[in-house]
């Protein structure tokens, strides 16, 4: 009894000890960096570790671009069979481009990744369908899209990565439909690691990125006025989407907004006005590019619901608030991927 | 505020930290000491930079006067007066003040032989208050975190720093704190309830005393905490808020940068569900 009694304190105390030392083991070690995003005292700040912030960058860091190209002889159009949407370009930029995207997205498998090796120009591979139409989508994106792009521009890269599916694409997603009553009929509950984990909804992108529903949730006025606003279902699916952009981003609700009127574009910074940009680009990629490739994928490459993967923020960004720290591949590839010449 | 007849007999020479018998007197009610005038500094000259800084602002709209703090690319180095030069200097008065305050209750604590369980518990809301504005700043490396002298700036300032941890209900020290700021009210209700209802009897009945309350207790939740019991409770579930409020923000930035959903991770990775 009497060494119970002593061993007691101490049984508690070690317990203690390795609590802490548990949740310690999960914190962000100092040192951190923080910059500020608004006006001083007014808590914008993006604050991050510093340790990490170092290993993201590394992630980050850009290919070596591929030797520049002579831009004058044949063109690839009479070069080689069955080019569509390259055909404008010299046969060595076609060929440089090529050799790219075989870095960017298939350096494993290679040129037979999409292509039959008997006959290159051969369709019948569903890769080389989709391969042409991301181009596309590609050039649309540098072409229409500098409102959200600016002049930094986006090539395969910058989803890619040197894979062939891209990290952070989405599906369609009811969720399990057997969670009893852990699942709510507006999908919270069960964590999605595209939501940060957090109990909302777990598919904001079907409403919002594919489809057109309204993000804007916040009253007009200051008390009820007997009109019914958005329902609370709407204003968890919002913030849903936009916990998505924030961890997509690596950034907090600062970057973009004056917490004290979310709404108010007068109090938003400017990077609000890009992210409202992206919210429609990423909506016309997936309605114009994505959606109908459904049908030339495989079943293996289709989501639980049957849909084909989507663009939400995370496939560009990547955790980081300009793609690849802002550094512009489009440059080093202008006249392969960039504004796509008149017909 | 009319001196009782007996307050006299307690006015006892000694007791001081620092000053000997130089300010050991007292002004009408209130005991001076080496604190009570370097309280009475520290807070005019505070005042009165919080005025000129108002005045150099563009507004005098009580809740709207705000003194920022300096950008953060000052880090921990001094701000040009009026980029947050002010906000350093009215720091330093406030905790200056603050902390003369604390002192004074000590020495009139010795002059009349009590414990220190005032100043220790006013000690515990500066500790708070020096946690917001240099514990936390200083682990950060910049000044500019700490919370602008404003009654609506201060309040947009804890909005948007609980934005950047994206849900600051998910952290777990302030769900400790608000479930201890909770309790103490609760606390507190009971125990004003109960001796309110205890010298309040009906009509021509004696008041009544302390076994009455214990016994209305034990009738109740079967169990009575007792007249001091109660007291000890209270400071501790009011102290126990102070000081959590102080770790939920400490920790925020120093030593957790996402978001506080995205810490409950451990929660869902727990091997039994994972």
């Amino acid at each position: 009894m009497k060494a119970l009694f002593f061993q007691a304190p101490r049984m508690a105390l070690m317990g203690a000890a390795l609590m802490a030392a548990g949740l310690l083991a999960g914190c962000d070690a100092p040192p951190q960096e923080s910059t500020q995003s608004g006006y001083r005292g007014t808590g914008a700040a993006q604050i991050d570790n510093k340790a990490r912030v170092q290993a993201k960058r590394e992630a980050n860091a850009v290919p070596e671009a591929q030797p520049a190209a002579d831009a004058s002889g044949d063109k690839a159009s009479k070069a080689y069979q069955n080019v569509k949407v390259l055909g404008h370009l010299s046969e060595g930029q076609f060929l440089r481009v090529m050799a790219a995207m075989t870095e960017w997205v298939a350096p494993e498998e290679g040129c037979g990744y999409c292509h039959n090796l008997d006959n290159l120009a051969d369709d019948k591979m569903y890769t080389k369908v989709v391969a042409r139409r991301m181009i596309q989508m590609t050039q649309e994106i540098n072409t229409n899209w500098s409102s959200h792009v600016g002049q930094t521009g986006v090539t395969c890269y910058t989803c890619h990565r040197g894979q062939a599916v891209p990290n952070g694409v989405w599906f369609s997603d009811k969720g399990p439909q057997t969670a009893g009553s852990a699942a709510s009929p507006a999908g919270q509950n069960m964590a999605a690691p595209m939501i940060d984990r957090a109990s909302l909804p777990r598919d904001p992108f079907t409403p919002l990125l594919l489809g057109k529903e309204e993000i804007r949730v916040a009253a007009a006025t200051a008390l009820p006025t007997g009109e019914a606003g958005a329902p609370i279902q709407r204003a968890e699916q919002t913030y849903s989407l936009m916990i998505h952009m924030s961890t997509g981003l690596g950034v907090n609700c600062t970057f973009c907004h004056n917490s004290r009127a979310f709404s108010s574009w007068e109090e938003s910074t400017p990077q609000r006005a890009t992210a409202w940009y992206g919210i429609r680009m990423a909506r016309e990629l997936n309605n114009s590019f994505m959606t109908p490739l459904q049908s030339t994928f495989p079943p293996h490459r289709l989501g639980p619901e049957g849909d084909v993967a989507k663009v939400g923020c995370t496939t560009c960004h990547q955790g980081v608030n300009k793609p690849l720290y802002g550094v512009s591949m489009l440059k080093d590839y202008l006249a392969e991927l960039g504004p796509a010449p008149k017909q | 505020m009319t001196m009782l007849s007996f307050e006299k007999k307690y006015r006892v020479r000694g007791g001081t930290l620092i000053g000997g018998d130089l300010f050991d007197f007292w002004v009408g009610p209130f005991y001076v000491g080496f604190f009570g005038v370097t309280t009475m500094f520290f807070t005019l000259l505070g005042t009165a930079l919080i005025i000129y800084g108002a005045s150099q602002g563009p507004t005098w709209n009580i809740w709207q006067i705000s003194i920022a703090p300096p950008d953060l690319k000052y880090g921990l180095g001094l701000a040009p007066l009026m980029e947050g030069g002010l906000w350093q200097i009215i720091t330093v008065c406030a905790i200056g003040a603050f902390s003369s305050w604390a002192l004074r209750e000590v020495e009139i604590c010795r002059k009349l032989g009590m414990g220190y369980h005032v100043p220790f518990a006013f000690s515990v809301a500066i500790l708070a208050y020096v946690t917001l504005v240099v514990v936390r700043p200083v682990l950060l490396g910049a000044w500019g975190h700490g919370f602008p002298y404003g009654i609506f700036s201060h309040l947009d300032w804890v909005s948007n720093v609980g934005y950047q941890y994206l849900h600051f209900h998910y952290n777990p020290a302030h769900m400790i704190a608000v479930t201890f700021f909770f309790t103490t009210t609760f606390a507190l209700a009971l125990h004003g309830s109960l001796i309110l209802s205890a010298t309040n009897p009906k009509a021509g009945e004696a008041v009544k005393t302390a076994e009455h309350e214990n016994t209305f207790f034990r009738d109740f939740i079967g169990y009575s905490i007792g007249a001091l019991g109660i007291h000890r409770l209270g400071l501790f579930l009011a102290l126990s808020a102070a000081f959590w409020s102080a770790v939920c923000i400490v920790i925020s930035g120093p030593f957790w940068t996402r978001s506080w959903p995205e810490w409950w991770g451990w929660w869902l990775d727990l091997p039994i569900w994972r």
